[in-house]
This record gives structure tokens, sequence and C-alpha cells, in this order.
């Protein structure tokens, strides 16, 4: 990795009253790369994602986005300004489990959401924006429909839409298709891969280990509250050097490569 | 404000305060208790198949909530004892008042809940020979009562509100003392305020325990 | 029954009954504008994550919750201009009550509204960037506000019925005037029969009116 990193995160930590989930996690990501996260349910995946555009604060750490450090310090007291965390988040985007739809507003007013009101972008050119980003996803025909109506792999591909409308560069995708029949996982994982094809920067945090060893560039096992295993997808999914990882690729059984 | 409050007149009446409580308590209780016994009659006859039941029923229950509980006291007092030509003390009229009252508002949790437990309950127990009223008590009603719990203990504060108005017809009850106590001592601001409190002691914990019933009951379903 | 009807006493006197019934619902009209008021900073306080200032507000509103209405309507009216030494006139001490009373019940309707929003929903917003006041007034009040509906619709309904403790304090709303009446005519059943059934039907009007308002506002659910 010759390449200056987009995000890096130092040290960190991250506890919940007496539960300590994160413990000491270094991590860096250049950009291009598409990183897989994996583990056990209560491993810490997704709390790690989360801390990323500080949808958890860390309880400790650093985080710096394209060179700056995220947070003012003061008198060894982090505090982070609202207006910082905005403009992080602006660019960092993120794809949910439950989607996070909102439900008053149509798909399209959905996508165009964070252009206009974010953004202070002027309608007419949010709406072209949102059109394109939702021909991506493959949804042109349901602008006008309300997220209710549609189906759970429909409902994330316009949260992909919705991430998508803000350029952002990176993405984050929190257990994308966790919460769909699995006859949908299909539609949202092609999506995704269409994106992996642009060259993006990408973090999924996934079950799905088939798609990841597809995916991703390099693939990181979370147990513990700490990276347990990284490697690139043949060394961590194909042939794991600890035995830990070794026990929980042996538990989730086959998985097509 | 240059005002000093002096609660020693609280003090001094304190005897009378505490019997204008007891008075309380003696139109609080009984209303709710017969109360909640007479809307479990009216809730039978809403859900009764009968028209002339049920729709009476219904004339009821939307007349004593669709006016105000001050007026029906008023009513109670000094219309009803012209009509049927008997005398009607304060207290007799509060306690019928308050007791019709509580249950019309009775009888809409009693249905609420009755109508929440699924017809193959009824369906259940009428196919193993339960006659309806055997059904009611040992199918539907142990079920519904847990249900029901925190709207009764609602309804049990709100009856214990609304028990201070009968000072408006001049039950000697709390607020009644109070208002009393106010104007021969010209001390409002401390024995309103006195009595204000001793409501807050008296109602407050049923708020609490009605809180905790509906967590409780939300966690558990 | 022996009792001989006749309304023609009251009827002769319909025009206070009618003041008294217009006065009844600019005293509700004005209650619940101020009572917003009250319960949309109430609710603000008690959301904040400050604790010197959620706190107090929480007090006030258990406080309300928690002690009859009557006790306010005289509070204000005699205990409130002794302590800040003003003279209050009736309309403006029930004034007072019934808005701070709807207040503390409206503010825990608005925070209700506000809590019941999923924190999904914050998330979604927050990950695109939007600023707390954005996200607020884009994300999440547009969505509570339809789930406030029924709750302040109910409370608005308690408030326009408590307004005839009013008449305790002499203003002149429909029971007082009722009263008025009934001292000249000496006829309490029609007198009060008759003002029981002008509330009857200024509430299932207002409640009615209600009714379309909520179909209006919830209509994309």
């Amino acid at each position: 990795m010759t390449q200056h990193p987009i995000l890096e995160i130092k040290g960190l930590h991250k506890r919940f009253a007496d539960h300590h989930v994160l413990r000491g996690i270094d991590f860096s990501v250049a950009p291009g790369e598409r990183v897989a996260i994996i583990g056990g349910s209560g491993s810490g995946k997704s709390t790690f994602l989360r801390c990323m555009n500080f949808m958890e604060t860390p309880s400790e750490g650093e985080v710096w986005l394209d060179g700056t450090r995220i947070g003012t310090e003061r008198n060894g007291r982090v505090t982070y300004p609202e207006k910082q965390l905005c403009s992080v988040r602006e660019r960092l985007g993120m794809v949910f489990q439950q989607f996070n739809l909102f439900p008053h507003m149509t798909v399209i007013q959905n996508v165009m959401e964070g252009l206009v009101t974010v953004k202070g972008m002027p309608k007419a050119e949010a709406r072209r924006i949102a059109e394109a980003e939702l021909a991506k996803v493959g949804l042109s025909e349901k602008h006008d429909a309300w997220p209710g109506r549609l189906s759970g792999g429909q409902q994330q591909r316009v949260a992909i839409a919705r991430a998508l409308s803000m350029q952002p560069e990176v993405l984050l995708f929190d257990e994308p298709t966790s919460s769909l029949d699995p006859e949908l996982v299909g539609e949202v994982l092609r999506v995704i891969n269409t994106l992996a094809g642009e060259g993006r920067t990408m973090l999924l945090v996934t079950h799905e280990l088939g798609f990841a060893y597809h995916f991703a560039t390099k693939v990181i096992f979370l147990a513990d509250g700490v990276f347990h295993e990284v490697g690139t997808p043949d060394e961590v999914l194909k042939n794991p050097q600890k035995p830990r990882t070794q026990d929980f690729l042996r538990r989730f059984g086959e998985f097509a490569f | 404000m240059n005002y000093t409050p002096d609660f020693s007149v609280v003090w001094a009446n304190w005897p009378v305060l505490l019997r204008g409580l007891v008075v309380t308590i003696e139109i609080w209780l009984p209303s709710i208790a017969m109360g909640l016994a007479g809307g479990f009659l009216i809730a039978q006859a809403r859900l009764s198949r009968r028209r002339w039941l049920s729709g009476g029923s219904l004339v009821y229950v939307e007349l004593f909530r669709d006016t105000p509980v001050l007026i029906q006291l008023i009513w109670f007092y000094y219309a009803f004892p012209i009509l049927v030509g008997v005398q009607l003390s304060p207290f007799a009229a509060a306690l019928l008042g308050l007791t019709l009252n509580t249950s019309a508002y009775a009888s809409e949790i009693f249905r609420g809940g009755i109508k929440s437990i699924h017809r193959g309950q009824m369906e259940g127990a009428l196919a193993i020979g339960m006659s309806r009223a055997q059904a009611m008590r040992r199918v539907i009603l142990p079920q519904v009562v847990k249900r029901m719990l925190p709207a009764f203990t609602n309804r049990t504060i709100e009856v214990a509100k609304m028990s201070s108005l009968a000072s408006v017809i001049s039950v000697h009850e709390l607020m009644y003392q109070g208002r009393l106590l106010s104007s021969t001592y010209y001390r409002p601001f401390e024995i309103l305020t006195a009595v204000a409190f001793i409501y807050l002691v008296l109602i407050y914990p049923g708020t609490f325990l009605a809180g905790r019933l509906e967590k409780h009951l939300a966690r558990s379903s | 029954m022996t009792y001989s009807w006749d309304f023609r006493p009251v009827l002769e006197h319909f025009d206070m009954l009618a003041l008294g019934l217009l006065n009844t619902v600019k005293i509700a009209a004005v209650s619940i504008v101020l009572g917003v008021l009250v319960g949309l900073v109430l609710a603000m306080m008690r959301l904040s994550s400050r604790r010197w200032l959620s706190w107090p507000a929480a007090v006030f509103v258990e406080f309300y919750r928690n002690t009859p209405p009557i006790v306010h309507f005289f509070w204000f009216f005699y205990a409130f201009p002794v302590l800040l030494s003003v003279s209050m006139s009736p309309y403006v001490a029930a004034v007072l009550a019934l808005s701070t009373q709807s207040g503390a019940f409206y503010a825990e309707v608005f925070r209700g509204g506000i809590v019941s929003v999923e924190r999904g929903q914050w998330e979604g917003g927050r990950a695109l960037g939007m600023t707390h006041a954005a996200l607020m007034r884009r994300v999440i009040v547009p969505q509570a506000v339809s789930r406030m509906v029924p709750p302040f619709i109910e409370r608005s309904f308690e408030l326009l019925k408590t307004t005839a403790l009013a008449s305790t304090l002499a203003y002149a709303d429909l029971l007082y005037q009722a009263m008025l009446v009934n001292s000249e005519t000496s006829r309490p059943p029609e007198v009060y029969t008759t003002i029981a059934l002008m509330y009857l039907v200024l509430l299932v009007t207002a409640s009615q009116l209600a009714r379309l308002a909520e179909a209006r506002l919830t209509a994309y659910q």
C-alpha cells in the first residue's frame, strides 16, 4: 500500500456501559480498496463500522479522514462538533441493515433529500442526479412509490441510491442483506458488485462469505473486539492460519466461492 | 415578589385537612369499586346481541363520556332528587354521579379487553360444553384482566381527581376543607398549595404503578 | 315519577345560555392555543439532554398529572395573586389553569410522538450529513405529527370538558349561566338537563370535526 489512506483509525476502543466491545483497533483504507468485515454476532463488527461515521462515538482512539483528525481535543477530552460530523457523514455514505428510508417521502424524494437539505442543491438538479442513481440500481419505474410499498430488496436498492447520490468518497455497508428474504439477497448483491467494478472505496460488514470472497480486496475477521486475522480473501477465507478463524468458517459451513 | 409565606396555618389546621382527606377516600374507593362492577355489567350489555341492550348501553356510555363530570354531579344533586322525589345528601349524590361515570369508562376498558381476546378462545370453551358465563369466568377474564390493569389504574387515578369536584356540591372532602380554610384565614397560598401536595401524595403512587405496569406488560408481550 | 316537565321558563332565558356556550367555546379555544405553546416548550425541555432543563419540565408535568384540575383553578384565582400581589380576573385565572394543565399533557403527547420515531430514522438522516435541526424538521417531526394527532385530540376533548370548572370562579361559561338561569326560574331539572344536552351536542360536534381533521392529517399512512 503506497497510497495515502482515505480513512484511518488509531487505537479505537468502544465501551457500552460495562461492556467493552472494541478493544484497540488500528486500521486504514486506501482509495479503491474493498474491505469485507466478518465475524460472529456480538463480535463488534457493526459497531466498528458505525464508529467510522460516528453513528457511535468512539470511547477512545482517533479517526482520520483524508489526513484530517476528526474531533477536537482539549484537556485530554475529545469533543465532536456537529458541523464537523455532518461534513464527515456527507463524505461517507452508509447503507443500513434496516434500510432506514424515510416513510413519509416518495422514493425519489428520499434520494433527493440529502442533495437538497445537506448540499443545498436546487431541486431540478437534485432530481436529475436522483433519477440517474435510481436508474443505476434498476428502479427507474418506482420514482413516485412510497417506500412502504416496495419489497425489502427494492427498499435496500433505494437506500443505496440515496447513499450514492451524495457522491461519497467511501461507502459503508452494515449487513445490507441480513434482513432480506433469501430470494431478494441476489438483487442487492448484484448492485453492490456493480459498484465494486467502478473502483469505489467500500467497507462491507456481512455474513455472505461467498460474496465477500469475490467482492473484497481485503478480509478482516473480527473476534472479541480485535482484528483476529487480516489478509486477502484467499488467505483469510481459504487458508485461515488461526484456529478461531478456522472454527468460525467451519461453523458457517459450505459456501460457494 | 415580597410575599412571605407562613405555613403554620397549615399545621394548625392539619386535623381539618385530614378529615377532608378521609371523606375524599370515602368517595373515591367506593366509586371506583362500584364503578368497576357496574362497568362490567354494562360491557356485557354492550357486547350483547340484543339490539336494545347494546344500543341502550352505548347511549349510556356516550352520555357520561361526552358531558363534563361536574355537570353530572350537579345534575344528580339538584335535578335528580326533584325528579324522583327523594332527598339526596351531597355525599350520596357525589357517590351516585361518580359511580355511574366510572361505570361508563370502565365498561369501555372491559369491552376493549374482552374484544382483544381471540374469538377462538370463546369458541374453544363453548366447544367443550361450557356456558357463556363459565367461558367468561374461566377462560376470557383471566386472560383479559392482566392486559386491562394499566387502564384500570389510570381510571382509579382519574376518579381520585374527580372526587375533588364533590366540593362544588358541598361534600366536606379535602378540596372543600381547603377552600373553607383559605377563606377563613385568608392564607390561600399556603392552604391551597398544601392541598395540592396532599393530592399529589395520594395520587402519585397510582401514576407510578400504572407506568411500571405498562412497561412490564410491554416487555412481557 | 310525577314531575311535570316544563321547559318554557328555560327557553325564555335561552339567550343567557347561548352566551354561556359562546364563552365556553372561547375559553377552550384560547386555552388550547396557549396550552400548545406551553406544551411545546415543556416537550423541548424534556427532550433536552441537559438535566437542568429536562428535570424541571418533568417535575412540572408530573405535578399537573397528579393533582386535580379544580385545585389549579383555585390556586390561580386565590393563591397566585397573593404571591404576586396582583389582582386576577376569573377569566385570566381560568385560562392560566387550563393552559398550564393542558400544556403539561400536550407536552407528553409531543414528546411521545418524537420518541416514537424509530432510531433508524435518526441514523438514516445523520448518515446523510443532516444537522440535528434539519433532521428534526425534515424527518422526525413530519412523522411524529401524524402520531400525535389522536392523543392530541383526546386531550383537547378533555380540556373542553374541564372548562366547566371555570364556573366555580364565576366566569360566565355555560354552567355558570345555567346557575343564573336556575336561580331565576327555580327549575333545576329543566335547566341542568338542557345544558347537559348542550354540552353533549358541543362535545359530539367537536369530536366529529376532530375525526375529520384526523383523517386528513394522517392520510399518508
